[in-house]
């Protein structure tokens, strides 16, 4: 294989002139069968329970239109324009009303506005993690944090969940361990709430013990939280930036609860953090888009946007109950899956022998989509479990999805048990998981 | 220039629809800078409404695996009677089950490595271990695993262990329910197109194909840099000239129409092995055809539209 840094041998014609020079964390920049497989899954044929896209057919779209055009018609000089990479005044004031809800107290200039949350991620991941550094991470973890932190070459160290999310004592232990092999954890990466992927939320009694033990090894708190307001009993947790102001850094976003497309999210995060995030941001972006920006504004105040997020809640459960009422008619012996109280994924483990990585193709092939398990791990665990996202299709195409795949997984048994347990995974290099808009 | 419209079909629901989709761009790029008039289509429940609809002059289909290469659109077409580019439904049949390809082209003489074809079924109703066994001693390691239908490499792996068999089964079984098992050949990789001319069908520049890992499957064919290639291939003038024998007789045999491209290994003795042929080759910017079009002097643009020509006037 070509490495960056290494010539094409003589006399041969490589497509990629560029080869030598490439960084080092290219390497993993390959073409992938599985990611190619999920091309199909945008085909209506395909029930896709693949892409985490959210339902914005609940979204007010005449209204929103209306707002648009009188946004650009009475602000357009402003709208178009460059603006401050940290993020529009009003915007800002809006988003610690948003936090609020959560019993976050914040001040705006803590907050920097960014391009979705996902570039809160890699910002922060730019400004703490040299090559080599350790990232501490739920295990499974969102594969959106997981690139970013391969992306500056940090090392993910998982620590183990279970029904009441992330284990305490997992979380002392693998400190522990880190910190014997003489390596550096710079933070602890972790979605509190309706866990991408893993569906389950940290235990209220948890959350201060997570912190303390983070603080006594001196390691930052990352909390992602995206999901947040979207627990279909309406309850909402207290966030952990709530009670440790000066040791979380907590990443928000607009695109479930208002509209991915518009790539708004925010960081806050303590002032000298806040400093180094500005800046970054300022030579990845200059500046977040100043339209998009004052739309999301102009909605939060023209409208009834908690109005809105409650009927997200009620689609989103309405399509978890048919997931999880289908998973219960149809998947076979030796499968088991948890029931989120919110958010858009369920965590399915499918009988034992079974590599759903593997499995994909021969889902594709009978017309279904998911997200094979693989995907959120950093160190190749996950095989046997595949995430489901219920956000997007309606409920009977979710029962409809998940029946197929019930069928697929019992064709996979069958062909297990004829090779019996000699069958050895088969590793498929290159990304795994679909990309964000495969629905 | 022409003032043909045509219509390029690419997408689908194979397993190959992102490798289609990016031939069909690349081609209707290719054909628009030749001065045809084309519209990209996939093929889907609108695609009858389409043809009725609209009734290009022609349709070149730039689908890969499945239906556009099984032979079920090219039936649809010809049920239609809308002319396009490629190969007629019976033999796309034919050449698309690539045991019945070899089978076809061994009677006609041709050498292919020995095989055995391998279905789920048989593995189960007479054990997989004694069917391994069988298989191992009959053809020996290493072996060449491949579903015996479909491209792109997908499902395909070089077996080098018995130990690896059960997985690498599994692997295959995951794209289709039958196997086809080949004796691995070493030597030099090619691929040789095939396009109909005013005299016959005739070679372009075999394209030698040296896979930085070694094998030559779906990272090595879709990531530029991770494969080198040579065009033409660096072979001695008989084996050249073999090859491209090889290809047109393939193509002639198997009643392949338009363009083909056959995958052949070049063994260490000189015998040229053929191990598969396509109805549809791949047209994307990693693609064996355009590089030995440009190898050729000629461009995809000209070619195509010339084919254009031939389907229209057949």
């Amino acid at each position: 294989m070509n490495l960056p840094g290494q010539h094409p041998k003589q006399g041969a014609r490589s497509l990629d002139p560029h080869l030598r020079r490439y960084a080092a964390r290219t390497a993993g920049m390959t073409a992938s069968e599985i990611r190619a497989l999920f091309a199909v899954a945008s085909r209506p044929e395909v029930v896709s329970l693949a892409g985490g896209m959210p339902h914005l057919a609940a979204l007010p779209l005449d209204s929103l239109s209306a707002e648009i055009g009188d946004l650009i018609a009475q602000d357009g000089l402003v709208a178009l324009q460059y603006g401050s990479a940290h993020g529009v005044p009003e915007l800002r004031e809006q988003i610690c009303d948003v936090m609020a809800l959560e019993g976050i107290s914040a001040h705006p200039d803590d907050v920097v506005v960014t391009v979705g949350s996902q570039m809160g991620l890699d910002m922060v991941t730019r400004i703490f993690c040299d090559p080599g550094d350790v990232v501490l991470a739920e295990g499974p973890s969102y594969v959106g944090a997981l690139g970013s932190f391969a992306a500056y070459q940090a090392q993910v160290v998982h620590v183990a969940m279970d029904a009441d999310g992330l284990v305490p004592a997992a979380l002392r232990e693998a400190l522990a361990s880190v910190e014997r092999s003489g390596r550096r954890v710079k933070f602890l990466y972790t979605i509190p709430n309706f866990h991408n992927p893993a569906g389950v939320t940290l235990a209220v009694q948890r959350r201060a013990e997570v912190l303390e033990i983070c603080r006594a090894h001196g390691v930052l708190v990352v909390e992602d939280n995206p999901y947040g307001l979207l627990g279909f009993d309406g309850v909402t947790y207290p966030a952990l930036r709530s009670t440790d102001p000066d040791n979380v850094v907590y990443l928000g976003s607009f695109s479930k609860t208002f509209a991915a497309g518009l790539r708004v999210g925010w960081v806050l995060a303590p002032h000298a953090v806040r400093e180094k995030l500005v800046l970054a941001a300022e030579s990845a972006t200059l500046c977040p888009p100043t339209l998009n920006q004052l739309i999301v504004s102009r909605y939060l105040s023209t409208h009834d946007w908690k109005g809105q997020v409650k009927v997200y809640r009620e689609a989103y459960r309405e399509r978890r109950d048919a997931a999880i009422s289908a998973l219960e008619q149809h998947m076979p012996a030796g499968s088991t899956w948890n029931k989120p109280a919110g958010g858009f994924y369920v965590w399915l483990t499918v009988p034992e022998g079974i590599d759903t990585k593997a499995m994909l193709p021969r889902a594709v092939t009978q017309r279904v989509a998911y997200a094979s398990g693989t995907g959120f791990y950093a160190d190749g665990l996950g095989s046997r479990q595949l995430r489901i996202s219920y956000c997007y299709p309606t409920p009977e195409r979710i029962r409809e999805g998940v029946r197929r795949l019930a069928n697929v997984i019992k064709d996979e048994m069958e062909l297990h048990e004829t090779f019996g347990p000699t069958a050895a995974r088969r590793a498929v290099p290159g990304p795994q998981t679909p990309s964000p808009d495969t629905a | 220039m022409s003032d043909r419209w045509v219509a390029v079909l690419s997408g689908g629901l194979s397993h190959e629809r992102e490798v289609s989709l990016r031939s069909g761009r690349r081609l209707s790029a290719a054909l628009r800078s030749a001065g045809l008039v084309v519209e990209e289509w996939d093929a889907d429940t609108q695609l009858v409404h389409r043809l009725h609809e609209h009734r290009p002059d022609a349709v070149v289909v730039a689908l890969h695996g499945g239906e556009g290469e099984n032979g079920s659109v090219q039936t649809i077409l010809e049920m239609l009677g809308v002319p396009f580019v490629g190969t007629d439904s019976r033999a796309c049949r034919r050449a698309w089950d690539k045991p019945t390809a070899k089978a076809e082209l061994a009677r006609a003489g041709l050498t292919t490595p020995e095989w055995a074809v391998l279905p789920h079924a048989t593995f189960r109703e007479l054990g997989a271990q004694p069917v391994l066994d069988a298989l191992v001693e009959r053809l020996g390691l290493p072996l060449m695993l491949k579903p015996d239908q479909g491209g792109s490499a997908l499902g395909a792996q070089v077996v080098r262990e018995a130990a690896e068999l059960p997985a690498a089964m599994v692997g295959c079984l995951a794209y289709g329910d039958t196997v086809l098992a080949e004796r691995y050949v070493e030597g030099v990789e090619v691929a040789v197109a095939v396009v109909d001319g005013p005299d016959g069908p005739y070679a372009l520049p075999p394209v030698e194909i040296v896979p930085e890992s070694g094998v030559y499957d779906y990272t090595a064919r879709y990531t530029a840099g991770l494969t080198d290639f040579h065009a033409p291939a660096r072979l001695a003038d008989k084996a050249a000239h073999a090859v491209g024998e090889l290809a047109v007789a393939a193509h002639r045999l198997l009643g392949l129409r338009d363009v083909s491209r056959t995958d052949a290994v070049v063994a260490a003795d000189g015998t040229v092995h053929f191990l598969e042929v396509n109805v549809s080759p791949g047209l994307t910017e990693t693609s064996l055809l355009p590089m030995a079009v440009e190898a050729a002097g000629a461009s995809l643009g000209e070619i195509y539209a010339g084919l254009v020509e031939r389907a229209v006037s057949r």
